[in-house]
């Protein structure tokens, strides 16, 4: 099948307003070719999962920067399970410490982290390889 | 996708499965299938009518859409939305924002909302938007919004798509010569001034109502002009009333099934127009590589030529 476009949610979960990387991925993101449906601030996980949805995305992307990605990103990927929409990935972003990384990618949570210091382009070049290796 | 496999996505749309709904509009955006999928959908849809909400960017667009939204629920209508943001003429990469505004109802599963990026098509709105309101429409949303993406004064093929076009604009915009003009003005069904807690808003109605005395002969309908302003909640259930009224007005005085035989016609011609697009895509190709002097060809014998050479014996 000949998707045409990669379309991705940016979004901003709970209560941290800080939504410039947010929006600096976006921006790279659409300059990429893709469409980025952009959730604004203080989204609940069911928000994001039911816009994932209705938006039929090929991958979430999560900015949390307020230290609470322990308990938001398994419980997005809890909510895609529940939906049988376990094909939509989850990306994440932000100030997270490296051996919560480990934790999350390892238990399944979530697809990649990345946190200060990557590139835009290392960013699209992930969301490319994956979006199409599971086509 | 093979043919079973299709019916199954197809059947749960049917049932009101939101994945499948979504999955559809999806391959009906991006030409999977499309005319297969459409006759399906075709054949059980087209009896909702659809408002088209369309007007300048930050005009107050998806606020209206969100605060409509909110009305229809308290009657328990399911809303079915799409919403139109520019994809970039660059990367054909977009934005698309509308969610934003429309929070409120971000997990009702009874609301469903897509937002779709043009993807280089003028006019204000995308290639598939009426097919993807009609895919809407057979996964059990009764209620259609169409949003057009911001527009200036001549985005007007929402007027295709929409049985009632409401064109939202706000104070301050413009003077009485700017109602006078044509294009967007003369495609409202319903004007609306939104912000009118700003200066100006009573001024405007003003000019829009001497535009409508000297366009309106008395017969018919008449746009009416509705004040509303969302972040102080007055106006909408106007709103509301003057969209059901003009709904009525469409069927009772016969104009819906003009509207209906005019949107037949162009979009057959742009199924015409996207094919011959398709075929001379490839003809191009080949073509230009036999050309001489680029900067002296003369694009009318160029494609006179190539035009009797692709179609020579009929």
């Amino acid at each position: 099948m000949n998707k045409t476009r990669i379309r991705v949610l940016v979004g901003k979960p709970g209560l941290d307003g800080h939504d410039r990387g947010a929006k600096v991925i976006a921006r790279a993101l659409r300059d990429a070719g893709m469409e980025v449906i952009y959730s604004g601030l203080h989204q609940t996980p069911e928000q994001l999962v039911e816009a994932a949805i209705q938006e039929d995305v090929d991958l979430i992307g999560v900015s949390v920067l307020s230290g609470a990605h322990m308990t938001i990103f398994p419980r997005i990927k809890e909510l895609l399970k529940e939906q049988n929409a376990e094909d939509i990935l989850l990306m994440g972003g932000g100030t997270i410490p490296e051996e919560d990384i480990a934790e999350l990618i390892e238990a399944g949570h979530v697809e990649a982290l990345f946190t200060p210091g990557a590139t835009t382009t290392e960013i699209v070049s992930w969301i490319r390889e994956r979006v199409k290796s599971y086509e | 996708m093979n043919k079973d496999a299709l019916d199954q996505w197809l059947a749960r749309l049917f049932e009101r499965d939101r994945r499948a709904t979504a999955k559809l509009i999806s391959w009906v955006e991006d030409d999977i299938q499309r005319a297969y999928i459409m006759r399906s959908v075709l054949k059980e849809t087209g009896k909702q009518m659809v408002v088209g909400i369309t007007g300048p960017p930050g005009a107050g667009k998806s606020s209206l859409v969100e605060a409509l939204t909110t009305l229809y629920r308290s009657n328990n209508e399911r809303v079915g939305i799409v919403a139109v943001d520019p994809s970039s003429p660059y990367s054909g990469g977009a934005i698309l924002g509308d969610r934003i505004r429309m929070q409120a109802h971000g997990t009702d599963r009874d609301v469903f909302i897509r937002s779709m990026g043009t993807r280089g098509h003028l006019g204000g709105v995308t290639r598939s938007t009426s097919d993807i309101l009609r895919i809407l429409e057979g996964g059990g949303y009764g209620r259609l919004l169409l949003e057009t993406v911001g527009v200036g004064q001549s985005e007007l093929e929402i007027m295709q798509m929409a049985d009632t076009v409401v064109v939202v604009l706000n104070p301050g915009t413009g003077d009485g010569i700017q109602a006078i003009k044509a294009g967007i003005m003369e495609v409202a069904d319903v004007f609306v001034i939104n912000k009118a807690d700003l200066p100006g808003a009573e001024r405007m109605k003003g000019d829009i109502e001497m535009m409508l005395n000297l366009s309106c002969d008395g017969l018919g309908w008449r746009p009416p002009v509705v004040l509303t302003s969302v972040t102080n909640g007055t106006g909408v259930e106007t709103l509301f009333e003057k969209i059901e009224a003009h709904q009525t007005y469409m069927k009772t005085s016969g104009l819906r099934d003009e509207r209906c035989k005019h949107r037949l016609r162009k979009q057959v011609w742009r199924h015409w127009e996207d094919k011959l697009q398709a075929t001379f895509e490839d003809v191009w190709e080949t073509a230009q590589q036999k050309l001489g002097d680029i900067e002296k060809e003369d694009p009318y014998e160029v494609a006179a030529a190539l035009w009797a050479e692709r179609f020579k014996g009929g």
